[in-house]
């Protein structure tokens, strides 16, 4: 184990950096493609302690941009980890009782082998010759750190987004370690619209002159309008028409009134511009084009004969599934759809839909119900397998 | 909390460790009261999705669902024992879902309010409009209650469903139980509920 290597600047350099694992060439990565990595690398961080009988640790799974900071300050933006409001001592995901695992995805930018990083086998930026990667293949990944810890079984594997799409490929992948599961406002197959959004996000990144066919790394430069521009319209996805609506209206930046310039006159586009340059300062271009591919990738019934009810035959994992009324991203339908899948398996399977008005980043947010929820699945499961 | 005295007499059906889904579960009282007592590992469907997050938050395993339209998902003969309480006059086709119900379970729980019980006829034959009680407690135009049926109604669908009665209980008033005779004429026109355990006579093939 070692302190991971970050690519970027550190706005906090005082912050708890997590642990990273490199598995040497005798421990290879083998992937979806046919290709493998090796050495690789796994950045992850913990929180609480695991108890004696090793039966406390829960995984929790970013989403597309996320990292392993989720309940601790991020060393090179400084702000708070991702889900604090979720995860911590007292919260519904309790460090006071469980030991909370969070690793950085394979192809991502904040210490695990990515694009971003340096290819062992040549000494240069791996770019675009990093091998294409899967939501499997990140799981993977994340078995054999689990494995590293010396963990055997997870009481839970929890995720939003592209993390319920692991927590479900957990589930698929390894049954018998996953004691529970809770895959929220996602789906178990990309749709063809969320491909779209993809596509144009990457198009805009590689339209950029600054991406130079992926190895901008050595030219000092990266392909921040590109980046921001596909971050902008991502963003999009991720809220709802009422939220914007409510939050912005048609209110304009000047108080003067239109300026009859391109420049943004609507309180709207600001916002939008925000989340684009804050983006590209804590996120690489090229991991943005392999993570998203991996989640246009996903589609846990093509694995299994086009049957999505095959990929849980037999499980004992407890599920909970949650899902938001305005998420249009992964809509409700797509999350009742899993349900029903593990249903028809015979599964233990809950799914709790809540009324918000906030898109698909409610499960970021202060969502009462959802914490009422998360707490008393796991409280359930906890006091099942004996966990205090 | 007191369970519902028809829902206390429904709990004492199931057998300890019985796997049970609760159809129409509703605030999963009666599936918490069986998971503590009975140990049983329950499972919910429910159609509103307030009781349903009401459930998974006190820790149940329930999903949102319509009886009408989502048991055709489960698989057959998984459960020991399926429950259908108080619901089967709300649903629009009581003989597909009594169906699905014999399939998914291999015994079945069933309760519903009789409409033959007297307060019911005599309410009809002495006011000429649709009756209302204690139990039946709505306007004709805004109840759920879409499919009502007499005690005696009932057991003619489960000679037709193909299902063997193997318990019979009558609701009294006082809201207490007592067996009775499903076939005789006295607890139709006496009670004014009645519980059924039932049984496949050949599972899988009842509908």
């Amino acid at each position: 184990m070692s302190d991971p290597v970050f690519l970027r600047p550190l706005t906090a350099p005082d912050a708890d950096k997590g642990q990273a694992v490199v598995f040497g060439p005798d421990r290879a990565l083998p992937l979806d493609s046919g290709r493998s990595l090796a050495p690789w690398t796994i950045a992850y961080k913990t929180y609480g302690t695991l108890n004696a009988e090793r039966t406390n640790a829960v995984l929790i799974c970013h989403a597309l941009t996320g990292d392993q900071f989720v309940a601790s300050s991020h060393p090179v933006t400084g702000k708070p980890g991702w889900w604090e409001i979720m995860v911590g001592p007292g919260k519904p995901i309790d460090t006071d009782r469980l030991f909370v695992i969070c690793s950085n995805v394979i192809g991502g930018c904040m210490g695990s082998s990515g694009p971003a990083e340096c290819d062992p086998a040549t000494g240069e930026t791996y770019g675009l010759s990093f091998p294409l990667i899967t939501i499997r293949d990140m799981v993977r990944a994340q078995a054999m750190l689990i494995d590293h810890l010396g963990i055997g079984k997870l009481l839970s594997v929890i995720g939003g987004s592209m993390g319920g799409m692991q927590a479900l490929q957990w589930a698929a992948s390894y049954p018998e370690r996953v004691v529970s599961a809770m895959p929220i406002a996602c789906a178990a197959r990309h749709s063809a619209q969320n491909i779209a959004f993809h596509e144009v996000g990457r198009q805009a990144i590689m339209a950029d002159p600054d991406w130079y066919g992926g190895s901008y790394y050595s030219r000092g430069t990266q392909p921040s309008k590109g980046l921001a521009v596909a971050r902008m319209a991502a963003h999009i996805t991720y809220l709802s028409e009422p939220a914007l609506q409510r939050k912005f209206g048609r209110t304009l930046q000047n108080k003067g009134g239109i300026s009859f310039l391109f420049a943004p006159d609507f309180q709207v586009e600001s916002y939008l511009h925000h989340q684009g340059t804050s983006f590209v300062d804590r996120f690489d271009a090229n991991s943005y084009l392999y993570i998203t591919r991996a989640m246009d990738y996903f589609d846990l019934a093509a694995d299994h004969g086009g049957v999505l009810a095959e990929a849980f035959l037999g499980t004992k994992t407890r599920f909970c599934i949650i899902s938001f009324s305005s998420d249009w991203l992964f809509p409700t339908a797509e999350n009742k759809r899993v349900a029903h899948a593990i249903n028809a398996a015979a599964g233990n399977v809950s799914f709790v839909d809540i009324k918000s008005d906030r898109g698909h980043d409610a499960f970021l947010l202060d969502e009462p119900e959802m914490f009422s929820t998360v707490r008393g699945f796991l409280n359930s499961v906890a006091a099942n397998e004996g966990v205090a | 909390m007191a369970l519902r005295p028809d829902l206390a007499a429904i709990a004492e059906m199931i057998p300890k460790g019985a796997r049970v889904l609760d159809v129409g579960c509703g605030d999963g009282a009666l599936l918490e009261h069986l998971s503590q007592t009975k140990n049983v590992d329950g499972r919910g469907l429910e159609l509103s999705q307030q009781n349903v997050n009401a459930c998974v938050a006190r820790g149940l395993s329930v999903i949102q669902g319509d009886a009408d339209t989502d048991l055709g998902e489960y698989p057959s003969q998984v459960f020991d024992l399926v429950i259908l309480s108080q619901t089967i006059q709300a649903t629009w086709e009581p003989k597909t879902v009594l169906g699905h119900l014999l399939r998914i379970g291999r015994h079945v729980v069933i309760s519903f309010p009789n409409f033959g019980h007297w307060k019911v006829r005599l309410s009809l034959l002495a006011h000429g409009r649709m009756p209302r009680t204690k139990t039946l407690a709505d306007e004709w135009y805004d109840t759920p209650n879409i499919h009502l049926c007499t005690i005696a109604d009932f057991v003619a669908l489960t000679q037709t469903c193909g299902a063997e009665i193997e318990q019979a209980l009558a609701l009294t008033p006082e809201g207490t139980t007592r067996p009775m005779e499903a076939h005789a004429w006295l607890p139709n026109l006496m009670a004014e509920g009645a519980i059924f355990l039932l049984r496949a006579n050949d599972a899988g093939t009842s509908i």
